[in-house]
């Protein structure tokens, strides 16, 4: 029968309008009964709103609702500084250069530090800039980094007035606490310090001299 | 042909006897055909030896030895490794009989030649610039042609590090002053010729009248390249008589970035994010195509769980691939974004794994030589088995049973936009466009890469080769993909995800490899030329969205001006990989 194959299809959409209210009634009654915060504008509702069983409305209302990034998110890079108790910072750069090597647009510039009486290198850069337009958040230099000192941000909302000299971020603006790292990536921060902490091991454990 | 003659080594040096010589440098195949002879020689290479698919054409500058090559992968659509064929002129005189007349789906790919390495093809019927503008001077790949914003030959630059001595290049380059032109050029003056010869270039039909007795007049149209219909910046231009269309030339290149001079500029790993910005809803299978052709050079081979995730990466990227195209198709085909909606909700959790195993959704960056950037992240798994085992075969009946049967679909879709089988392998076509027109070739069974020859699925056909069954053909490969899914999130082991230590210099032997992967939008090659240097000499892509639009005209013509939107739906372009 002609038309059919229409009716049909438009019952798979009758069906995707339905379930939107279906599951809106079902948090609904949770609600009023007190059991769970709702389904919109509830963190705790996300996962069942998107994800492998989700039903019902897909969508999220960006920015008063916000999708948790995954641990492995990337956006721009960041340095790490090492703050320890007295409140003294120290980079963990040693400006060797490696991810000014490996960066694909080449947006990393570094000046490295000499030490004014012996005119030799010294970790720890002057400068370091990274040209955010450029930058392509490939996470290469985060992922070559011998010394965990740059690590990719999760923080991806830098829109600005600016459009250039803004863009270039200079030291200061990139270095953020080791404690800031822990935070958004636990499972990566443990399994660098257990492997630092294992070769420290291995060093101590190694005679003198050897 | 029997099967024994078939999967004999081909006696190509018997086919004219004293022309192919093979090819002696260290680390390169194939054979050396000299240019005088080179149109007998792929006559009787199509027509004696079975190689009926002639797969990629490019050009490589070998500036040391004043030569340009030209290169041509030719298949037998039966399956079975490249028969490549070389030949050289010199650079500054290059000439090379075109091949058109044996395999017509070189056309675009000589054009691209002819504007990129200046390689002239004689007897080709269009030789226009086809990615660059008209008025641009040189030939920008050739290695001595330079960028406006040249720095140096090869990155890493050695002012980044380290005295980080860096500038904007907008603050050096005043407006207007960071183009070359031709000697003699001058803006003000100057009229655009090309479009001239481009509508010179299109069929006309003789006298008015279409033949019932209605007097039509010829008209050209532009389609685009500001037009919803042509999936970003391409423009179509039809020649018409009254609403048929009569002959018709895809216009592109307004999103090139010279995607392969900065391929040459980058080191091998850097070249990895790059190829995400291809087809950038297929980043995974992107990488995947680079790191095959890169593990040929240096020779390893990646461990067995990285080989599983490989897969995986790649069949998810052909089924949210699949699910973006057909909604689309249907938003071509009238359907005003339901369809999409519909296909985006399940793509979405797609992106969600490659965002939780790469850090990205589209630009994934997610392969390495001999590997992966890293494992996946504890409960992926777990995602990935719900997923293929339970929403998506369901999702996929539903787009089946929402889309199918609908009449609209069907009388828009079915006997409009034909290509024949013979056609659709000599017009060089590939994925589903080639085997909507009942030729049964993919690469991954054709010539199996990676593991793909433990896993247990058919290649998925069909014999009209219009519309529909290029719809229904991207319906039947989503379920072959979840079948090969299913087996791979059953059967991955445990273990490392790398061969060797990650390095970010790797060393690359001389030489030269092709890596091709079945792409969801057809067969992707890299063509490499390695001089064992940090950065290759010659980066080529063999794009599958390019080389398919070659067929494009042959697929419109006779039918109806709404028809080549739903045509160029079918065929699933997207314009990073066209322009690269």
């Amino acid at each position: 029968m002609v038309g059919w194959g229409i009716v049909r299809g438009l019952g798979v959409t009758l069906k995707h309008f339905l379930a939107t209210y279906v599951e809106d009634f079902r948090w609904f009654v949770e609600r009023i009964s007190g059991r769970s915060g709702g389904r919109y504008f509830n963190p705790e509702a996300l996962p069942a709103r998107q994800g492998p069983k989700a039903r019902g409305i897909f969508t999220i209302q960006y920015p008063e609702e916000k999708l948790p990034v995954p641990e492995e998110f990337r956006f721009l890079p960041f340095l790490l500084v090492d703050v320890d108790e007295q409140g003294n910072r120290h980079d963990r750069c040693t400006s060797c250069g490696i991810c000014a090597k490996v960066c694909p647009p080449q947006c990393i510039w570094i000046v490295r530090s000499n030490d004014p009486n012996t005119g030799r290198p010294i970790p720890e850069p002057t400068e370091f800039y990274i040209d955010i337009d450029i930058c392509m958040n490939c996470g290469l230099c985060a992922e070559y980094c011998p010394f965990d000192a740059i690590k990719m941000d999760h923080e991806y909302e830098l829109a600005s007035y600016d459009r250039m000299h803004h863009h270039i971020f200079n030291k200061e603006r990139l270095s953020k606490p080791t404690s800031y790292y822990a935070s958004i990536r636990p499972r990566n921060y443990a399994a660098e310090e257990a492997a630092r902490a294992a070769k420290e091991a291995a060093k101590a454990a190694r005679p003198e001299g050897a | 042909m029997s099967e024994a003659t078939l999967t004999a080594a081909p006696d190509v040096e018997q086919l004219l006897p004293g022309v192919a010589a093979p090819d002696t440098r260290p680390g390169y195949g194939g054979y050396i055909v000299p240019a005088d002879r080179l149109l007998e020689f792929a006559r009787r290479l199509r027509d004696r030896l079975g190689y009926d698919y002639l797969s990629s054409v490019t050009a490589v500058d070998y500036l040391p030895d004043g030569k340009m090559e030209v290169v041509y992968h030719a298949y037998r659509t039966t399956g079975g490794a490249a028969l490549v064929l070389k030949t050289q002129v010199p650079r500054e005189d290059a000439v090379v009989p075109s091949l058109v007349d044996v395999y017509p789906g070189v056309e675009f790919q000589e054009r691209e030649a002819w504007d990129l390495f200046g390689v002239r093809f004689t007897g080709h019927p269009d030789l226009r610039r086809i990615l660059m503008w008209e008025g641009f001077a040189g030939h920008p790949m050739r290695k001595d042609w330079r960028e406006a914003y040249y720095e140096e030959e090869g990155k890493p630059y050695k002012n980044r590090w380290p005295d980080g001595q860096v500038y904007r290049i907008e603050d050096k380059v005043p407006f207007q002053d960071n183009l070359t032109f031709p000697q003699g050029f001058d803006p003000d003056r100057w009229e655009p010729e090309t479009d001239t010869a481009l509508y010179a270039g299109l069929a006309r039909v003789d006298g008015g009248g279409n033949g019932k007795g209605i007097e039509t007049d010829q008209i050209v149209v532009n389609l685009g390249p500001q037009h919803p219909s042509t999936h970003g910046v391409f423009r179509l231009v039809l020649s018409l008589d009254g609403e048929t269309i009569v002959d018709l030339k895809p216009v592109m290149g307004y999103l090139h970035r010279n995607h392969e001079k900065i391929g040459e500029r980058n080191t091998f790993l850097m070249n990895m994010p790059f190829t995400d910005r291809l087809d950038y809803f297929c980043s995974m299978g992107n990488n995947f195509g680079y790191a095959l052709a890169v593990e040929k050079l240096m020779g390893i081979r990646p461990p067995e769980r990285a080989e599983y995730i490989r897969v995986i990466m790649a069949e998810l990227t052909r089924i949210q691939n699949h699910m973006a195209t057909i909604g689309f198709l249907l938003n071509d085909l009238g359907a005003f974004f339901t369809p999409v909606i519909y296909a985006f909700g399940e793509r979405e959790l797609i992106l969600d794994v490659f965002e939780a195993v790469s850090g990205s959704r589209m630009m994934c960056n997610y392969f390495r030589f001999g590997g992966l950037a890293r494992d996946l992240p504890p409960g992926v798994l777990d995602t990935i088995r719900d997923l293929v085992n339970e929403r998506l075969p369901r999702r996929v009946d539903e787009v089946d049973a929402y889309l199918t049967h609908n009449e609209i679909v069907r009388t828009r879709g079915i006997g409009v936009g034909v290509l024949p089988r013979h056609r659709a392998i000599a017009l060089s076509t590939s994925g589903p466009v080639l085997r909507a027109s009942g030729v049964a070739y993919d690469v991954r069974k054709a010539e199996p890469y990676g593991i793909y020859d433990r896993f247990d699925f058919d290649i998925a056909v069909r014999y009209n080769g219009d519309i529909y069954d290029r719809y229904l053909l991207r319906i039947d490969e989503m379920r072959q993909s979840l079948r090969i899914l299913q087996q791979a999130v059953r059967d991955i082991p445990e273990g490392p995800i790398q061969t060797g230590k990650p390095q970010y210099q790797v060393r690359v032997p001389a030489g030269e490899s092709y890596g091709r992967v079945e792409n969801p939008k057809g067969e992707l090659g890299y063509y490499l030329v390695s001089t064992g240097k940090p950065n290759p000499w010659r980066y080529h892509v063999r794009s599958p969205s390019f080389i398919n639009l070659t067929a494009l005209a042959e697929m419109c013509r006779g039918y109806k001006v709404a028809d080549v939107v739903a045509t160029l739906g079918s065929i699933d372009i997207v314009l990073g990989e066209v322009d690269r």
